[in-house]
């Protein structure tokens, strides 16, 4: 009960755009939720709604045993939030940042620098603990910010967009810091764009779009309603791409969609390496020559284009395609 | 604890964080700092011998002027604070804390007598370098320097509303001059009230910066038998008549403030 997150119906209005329309969400304690979305979709006004950042238009919610409407200090006092921007002051020092929270949390004064000092170490901050925070790196003010979150070690944690900015290693150093967090059992709403990253630290999925959820369930569930991974495969003559759709055919679970120009195909199977495996003998009975071949795990874009037949970003002309590659296939 | 207490007790904290800024960037505190001399300079050596006031150097009357005008302009600093941390990713932070909700506003007004008392020391000795003297006794003289930071308190917190509902730090400026313009100008603060046409002579009587300004003149000793204060009540009793005013202005505007920060973001 007291790290439990739950919301049902929450609406928030921005003049003539519903940022949230009938959000429902429940995080047992314990766990972790990835709420997955693509620009837009209202996962940063979920979080500050929760996190009583924002006034909600209509619903209700639940954070640790507290109705957040009703009572936000006391919601106030059992999170922590790192937001999608990072909190902390530039003029500070991490130390002063970290320093500061904790006299905020009423740690009180030899409590608070204690905890500063382990949470500079934990974050590999230490170095850095006594530069003004305009000097530190995005990555570096990312950690100091979660540090910020964890200052009061909180039951119920709300990490918005944590890794989004970060390089791969980065990113990596992240996600190894929140499994250590998720081993000591706190409750966890956690934004991202990344399915993968969803994958790896959710317990539950909820992608929303257009401020309502479209799916939810594990990483497994929804990889499988996506229908797993690809093959992804590029011809070497365009005139083989019928010949080459029509052996993908035989072992995709849905369409093959072909990108003509690209003399590209792709379609969705099961079974990993040993699908690319007999995709590459049939094509090879066929006598279709190949450029290049692979196995992609599904993107947030794969999610949204099974569940909702739209790509995840609104559809630009993309100015930076290749155009000397134009021949269509009838 | 109780809450004025906590309110308090977090508005130091953040203070204290403002405190560092200034040390951070000095830029701010170097301009804070030149722009009274300059007022002091400007006035005296320009309008020196133009303004005869009976009994007193000119010197000596705008000292008080000056000190008022320089502490109402420090209220921008406030604000422009305010409406600064308003739009950094910080006050999200400050805002997801179980803190004070008033810490915000209070540590701000509080870092921002820090200033004012600077500005005032360096004014002092600016016009001690023209030719200023306090004439009464020291503590007289501590009492107006204690007037003044206490008005320039309550001013505050009316720039401290403004910076929460303007849109961004570069309004702040031009806000701020409208008012303080006409405010400081239309007192007794660089003219004696005579010396003012009747309509503007009657609001400068009832203007609280000139209480402020006579109340220090007279702190300072800067006043003359041969020049009297105006028969108003306003004038008469100028220490009793600004601290109505700091009241008022604190009862209307720290609660003003504290609303609209809460409600700010949503
Ligand atoms: N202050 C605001 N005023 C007007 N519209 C807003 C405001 N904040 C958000 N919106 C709109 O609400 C919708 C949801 O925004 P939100 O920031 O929650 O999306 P998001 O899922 O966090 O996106 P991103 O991945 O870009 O961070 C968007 O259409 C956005 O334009
Ligand atoms: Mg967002």
């Amino acid at each position: 009960m007291e790290g439990t997150i739950r919301a049902s119906g929450l609406v928030k209005r921005y003049g003539e755009v519903l940022a949230l329309d009938g959000l429902d969400l429940e995080v047992p304690q314990g766990t972790v939720l990835g709420l997955l979305g693509p620009n837009g979709a209202g996962k940063t006004t979920a979080v500050r709604i929760l996190t009583t950042l924002l006034q909600a238009d209509g619903g209700r919610a639940e954070v640790a045993g507290v109705d957040v409407f009703e009572d936000p200090s006391a919601v106030r006092e059992r999170i922590g939030v790192s937001g999608q921007y990072a909190a902390v002051d530039e003029h500070l020092t991490g130390f002063e940042n970290l320093d500061m929270v904790g006299r905020l949390y009423r740690l009180g004064r030899r409590r608070a620098r204690l905890r500063a000092r382990e949470l500079l170490d934990r974050f590999d901050l230490a170095d850095a603990a006594d530069r003004p925070v305009k000097t530190y790196s995005g990555g570096m003010r990312r950690r100091l910010d979660l540090a910020g979150a964890l200052v009061a070690e909180p039951t119920v944690l709300f990490l918005d967009e944590p890794t989004t900015g970060l390089d791969p290693r980065s990113r990596l150093g992240m996600w190894d810091i929140l499994r250590e967090l998720l081993s000591q059992g706190t409750t966890l709403l956690l934004t991202t764009q990344y399915l993968e990253e969803a994958d790896q630290l959710a317990d539950e999925i909820v992608v929303i779009d257009h401020g309502r959820a479209i799916a939810r369930g594990t990483a497994d569930q929804l990889k499988a309603q996506v229908g797993g991974e690809r093959v992804e495969l590029v011809v070497r003559v365009p005139e083989q791409l019928d010949a080459a759709r029509s052996v993908l055919q035989t072992v995709s679970l849905g369409d093959v969609q072909v990108t003509p120009h690209a003399h590209a195909l792709s379609a969705g199977v099961t079974g990993g390496a040993d699908a690319l495996m007999e995709v590459l003998r049939r094509l090879d009975t066929a006598g279709v020559g190949l450029l290049d071949v692979g196995l992609r795990r599904p993107t947030l874009d794969d999610v949204f284009l099974t569940l909702t037949g739209q790509h995840a970003e609104p559809a630009t002309g993309d100015p930076q395609a290749p155009d000397e590659h134009t021949t269509e296939v009838a | 604890m109780h809450r004025l207490a906590w309110a308090l007790a977090d508005g130091h904290v953040v203070a204290k964080r403002n405190i560092i800024k200034i040390v951070r960037v000095p830029e701010v505190l170097v301009f804070v700092l030149i722009s009274p001399i300059m007022f002091v300079l400007l006035f005296a050596y320009v309008f020196g011998d133009s303004i005869p006031i009976p009994g007193v150097d000119y010197r000596e009357f705008l000292m008080a002027g000056i000190f008022t005008q320089t502490v109402i302009f420090g209220a921008t600093f406030t604000g422009a604070g305010i409406a600064e941390d308003m739009q950094k990713g910080i006050i999200d932070r400050f805002r997801s804390l179980p803190m004070s909700r008033s810490a915000v506003l209070v540590g701000r007004t509080a870092s921002d007598i820090v200033y004012n008392l600077l500005s005032i020391a360096i004014m002092a000795l600016t016009g001690l370098l023209v030719g200023w003297r306090i004439r009464g006794s020291w503590l007289d003289a501590v009492g107006g320097f204690v007037l003044l930071l206490v008005f320039a308190y309550a001013f505050s917190w009316i720039m401290a509303y403004v910076g929460l509902v303007v849109p961004s730090v570069e309004v702040i400026n031009n806000a701020s001059f409208i008012v303080i313009f006409p405010l400081t100008f239309i007192a007794n603060t660089f003219v004696p009230l005579e010396n003012l046409p009747g309509p503007l002579r009657t609001f400068a009587e009832w203007n609280p910066v000139s209480a402020v300004t006579l109340a220090a003149r007279e702190a300072f000793g800067n006043t003359s038998e041969a020049f009297p204060a105006p028969d108003v009540w306003s004038m008469r009793h100028p220490v009793a008549y600004a601290l109505l005013w700091v009241g008022i202005i604190l009862a209307i505007f720290v609660p003003l403030s504290v609303r609209r920060y809460r409600r700010s973001g949503s």
